[in-house]
């Protein structure tokens, strides 16, 4: 028995040493690496490897799944990372804290197509530190065939009519967002009143709910396991392509409007390799591979015009003036209401 | 080879990856954010008290159902022949190399509204057959994101961390000692209240230490069979090292909490079992 | 003891049917032809293609075999070297090394885990500030606290073997002039042999399962297949998985079914063996197998 073990044991060690190498054997003769730090279900995964051919600059891929988990990993100093997606405000949040590396648009000559419109935004005003990826709002979508009304207002998301077929954000900002828009306060608000009548509200939501989710809320509208969840509108569209009985609605209380953004990490190793991503994505080629897999809003109209019509047209992804007029951009904001919602988050999710 | 002197790589060894990693998060417990001394961090954790005394609930109720069900499993089988006993060994451990992810991901399958075993449920017509008594209209059982769940993630991933030592301490008890027993006119019951579960007793202890600290601890399953409804003490520690809300001082702090009080109860349960030298699985 | 009677059976039946209830889930939907993972919409093998074209899974799965396997072998020579060590120290100064000893196997993994990165995240830092270079927790970390969570269980399946040893016959292999490594390896390691080996598999065994541990300590560039399943479970987790994990688990059972048999035909020639040289017959010895 020893010997089988030991000869298993050798087997085993053997195999995963092949496989090692075989893994990361082709790549090693080439033009260094790049680390990306990116949200889950937001690229299309055949344009790194189309950009690891094109510049031999290997990519190394990894996902998280909101805002506030990538600031803690990036202040954790547990990760190592060149490239990151942050949206608005964590930006200017990683700004304020110096945690950003300044951009040499040298290096990116395709930002160019970027429109001015998402250039120099409120977030990142001289445009040292960003490149817009994608933007987007934020919405309900539900199952047509489990909801029997049409969904208009935030209100749908504390409907006792569909206890436990309610998903909610599993992150702090959207979450407390919604719960402040239903109020009528601004999302950017710094009073502690709002803030926490604001989370007694989601408290009050909680029973309602069939679980708080991020990306597992693909899987559980897809296969109609739940009926009305907010989430993001490039996500909306994904599902309802899978799921033709899904429907969007932008709440008539107003919504978030975001910008995702690619940054460089303050004190990143591969900087010069991450501008060369970065500078990758923006080609309007490569803007429309990804908003079409993803879903999500280009910040190119040159891309947009690559876009298939129907999403080119689609009003979720693009919606009209007046729709985004209702939106609001969110701000960052000052420590100690950072710490009063992470506080807050907690006392919702250990109730 | 007498030399004592073996040893001391890994007395370095543990001083370095164990006991300075402790300290570092006693240190960080008692940290403000802006890095001076502060006792804060425990003051104020008055408000995660629902936290904990949930996950102790909840470890303390699959902790229970893995005795329940673990101990008169490790009892049949050691009766078994020893062909037998090999192949339920086996079968015991087997799931173990697969990993535990999976195994409760795949929980998730069977329990959704619209899983498995609703939908067998609903196609064998149970569902039909409820709602014409109570004149009902349910569709399916919620299971998966209640407490419930989360219970049945634990004890389903950790029932052999159970059995296998029970089972290691029956099947080493002297046949000769229950002969004796019952030469001396004792009958099954008697025999095993007096001499076997005794001498089973290192076994459930150190079963129960394997079975609860992981789940009092847990991160994961509460995350995948809960839906983020119910908090342990570790997603409350995740959240705060590499999870949505960044305050590595309170995490610390909770760890130090909660290593406390697992260390004063096992100690207290060892002290009832006649401290055994951690009495070892396999 | 009594041989069981049928509510026994019927009960251990059930028990295993809990137990393998989700791992059949598995096996069967990885055969699925859809990514869903509840309803059955005919059956494939893309999954199984899919997965070996899968570079990132199969870098993850090469990644815990060999940490896995590193770990192991290096915490059987540091348990092992230990446990003699510990055998010749005084009683006190070896329970509270055994008691430190015991600190990474009853401590949650959760807390080994924050407290590893800690030291990691700040030693690292420390060294990078003063050498100016630029170090992140990756695969070296990994295999740190691999082996730091390894090593405690086998040198609590050798230390009983060491017990068991008379220590004698060192001294009798000495005095009749065997050099003290000679002695060793001819007079202790054999008798030790089995606590290693068992020590070893354990060690193996714990650092396959781990996830809670490496999700803290492995830094961003290297994954274990346990944290890119996990990393999967906050999206959707694809089929290549349960492909995956079929294949394990059929490796697993057939080489579990090997070792078994040739135990049992080992056995079974030794039992011959004795009875021919008792000169019985052998049916009758060979009965109970």
């Amino acid at each position: 028995m020893k010997k089988l073990l030991s000869v298993a044991l050798v087997c085993a060690l053997s195999l995963g040493t092949a496989v090692l190498v075989s893994g990361c054997g082709g790549s090693s003769a080439s033009n260094g690496e790049v680390n990306v730090y990116n949200w889950g279900e937001y690229i299309d995964e055949d344009v790194l490897d189309a950009f690891e051919e094109e510049t031999g600059i290997k990519v190394n891929y990894t996902t998280y799944s909101d805002n506030e988990s990538l600031y803690s990993v990036l202040k954790s100093g547990s990760g190592e990372y060149d490239v990151i997606f942050p949206s608005d405000y964590m930006i200017a949040r990683l700004i304020e804290e110096d945690m950003l590396e300044e951009l040499d648009f040298d290096n990116i000559p395709n930002y160019d197509n970027i429109d001015s419109d998402y250039k120099n935004l409120e977030y990142d005003p001289d445009g040292l530190y960003s490149v817009a990826y994608t933007w987007g709002t934020v919405g309900i979508i539900y199952n047509t065939t489990m909801v029997d009304y049409e969904i208009t207002s935030w209100d749908a998301l504390w409907d006792e009519d569909y206890s436990g077929q309610i998903l909610m954000f599993d992150n702090s900002r959207d979450a407390i967002a919604i719960a402040l828009q239903r109020l009528g306060y601004s999302i950017n608000t710094t009073s502690e009143e709002e803030i926490v009548e604001a989370v007694d509200l989601l408290v009050e939501q909680k029973p309602l709910l069939q679980a708080y989710v991020m990306d597992q809320i693909f899987d559980k509208m897809e296969a109609g396991e739940a009926a009305i969840a907010p989430y993001y509108a490039g996500d909306a569209i994904t599902m309802i392509e899978e799921n033709p009985d899904l429907a969007f609605c932008l709440p008539e209380e107003g919504s978030n409007l975001f910008v995702d953004a690619m940054c460089i990490p303050k004190g990143a190793a591969n900087k010069e390799n991450a501008e060369a991503f970065i500078n990758y994505m923006c080609s309007p080629e490569v803007i429309a591979a990804n908003c079409t897999v993803t879903g999500y809003s280009s910040p190119s109209t040159a891309a947009r015009e690559l876009l298939d019509e129907e999403l080119a047209n689609s009003t979720i992804a693009y919606p009209d003036s007046e729709t985004l007029s209702r939106c609001t951009v969110f701000t960052n904001l000052p420590e100690d209401t950072l710490a009063l919602y992470d506080s807050e988050w907690l006392r919702l999710k250990s109730e | 080879m007498k030399s004592k002197r073996l040893a001391i790589p890994y007395v370095i060894w543990m001083a370095i990856f164990v006991v300075v990693p402790l300290i570092l998060v006693v240190i960080y417990a008692f940290t403000s954010k802006s890095g001076g001394f502060t006792l804060e961090n425990f003051t104020g954790m008055g408000t995660y008290l629902k936290v904990f005394e949930q996950s102790f609930l909840l470890a303390i109720i699959a902790t229970v159902i893995c005795v329940v069900i673990g101990y008169p499993l490790a009892y049949v089988m050691a009766r078994e022949g020893e062909r037998f006993r090999k192949i339920a060994m086996i079968l015991i451990m087997l799931p173990m190399w697969m990993n535990f992810l999976l195994r409760t991901y795949a929980w998730m399958s069977l329990l959704e509204n619209t899983g498995i075993i609703n939908s067998i449920l609903s196609a064998l017509g149970v569902f039909k057959l409820i709602n014409s008594i109570f004149g009902t209209s349910i569709e399916y059982f919620s299971m998966i994101n209640t407490s419930g769940a989360v219970v049945l993630g634990m004890v389903y991933n950790y029932l052999p961390f159970m059995v296998l030592p029970i089972f290691s301490v029956i099947e080493k008890i002297d046949s000769r000692v229950i002969e004796a027993a019952q030469d001396l006119g004792a009958n099954s019951p008697t025999v095993f209240r007096r001499v076997i579960f005794p001498l089973s007793l290192p076994g459930v202890i150190s079963g129960i230490t394997m079975v609860f600290i992981p789940s009092v601890s847990t991160f994961v399953i509460s995350q995948l069979l809960g839906g983020g409804m119910t908090m342990m003490l570790g997603d409350l520690i995740q959240t705060q090292f590499l999870g949505n809300a960044y305050n590595p001082y309170l995490g610390s702090a909770i760890s130090l909490v909660m290593m406390v009080i697992v260390l004063i109860s096992m100690a207290i349960m060892n002290r009832f079992g006649d401290g055994e030298e951690g009495a070892v699985m396999f | 003891m009594k041989k069981n009677g049928v509510f026994s059976r019927i009960f251990m039946g059930l028990v295993f049917l809990f137990l393998y209830a989700p791992i059949f889930v598995l096996i069967i939907f990885s055969f699925n032809e859809s990514k869903s993972r509840a309803t059955w919409t005919g059956f494939s093998l893309k999954w199984y293609q899919e997965l070996f074209q899968d570079s990132a899974i199969l870098n993850a799965f090469g990644t815990t075999l060999l940490v896995s396997v590193l770990a192991a072998a290096v915490a059987t020579v540091l348990g092992t070297l230990t446990a003699l060590g510990l055998m010749n120290m005084k009683r006190k100064s070896r329970n509270i090394l055994l008691t430190v000893n015991n600190i990474p196997m009853t401590n949650a993994d959760i807390i080994t885990g924050v407290s590893m990165m800690l030291l990691f995240v700040g030693a690292l830092g420390a060294i990078n500030a003063t050498l100016g270079t630029n170090f992140k927790m990756g695969f070296v970390t990994l295999l740190l606290a691999h082996i730091t969570f390894d090593t405690p269980y086998v040198i609590l399946s050798v230390m009983p073997k060491l017990r068991q040893l008379d220590p004698n016959l060192m001294e009798a292999a000495e005095d009749l002039g065997a050099s003290s490594l000679y002695a060793f390896r001819k007079v202790v390691l054999p008798e030790i042999m089995s606590g290693m080996v068992n020590g070893a598999i354990m060690a193996f065994t714990m650092s396959v399962d781990d996830f809670v541990i490496s999700y803290f300590t492995a830094g961003s560039r290297v994954q274990t297949l346990a944290m890119v399943i996990y990393s999967m479970t906050r999206k959707r987790i694809s089929p290549e998985i349960n492909a995956l994990s079929t294949l394990l688990f059929v490796i697993v059972l057939t080489l579990l079914v090997i070792i078994n048999l040739r135990q049992s035909r080992q056995a079974k020639a030794q039992a011959k063996k004795e009875a021919v040289l008792r000169g019985a017959s052998p049916d009758s010895e060979l009965e109970r197998y």
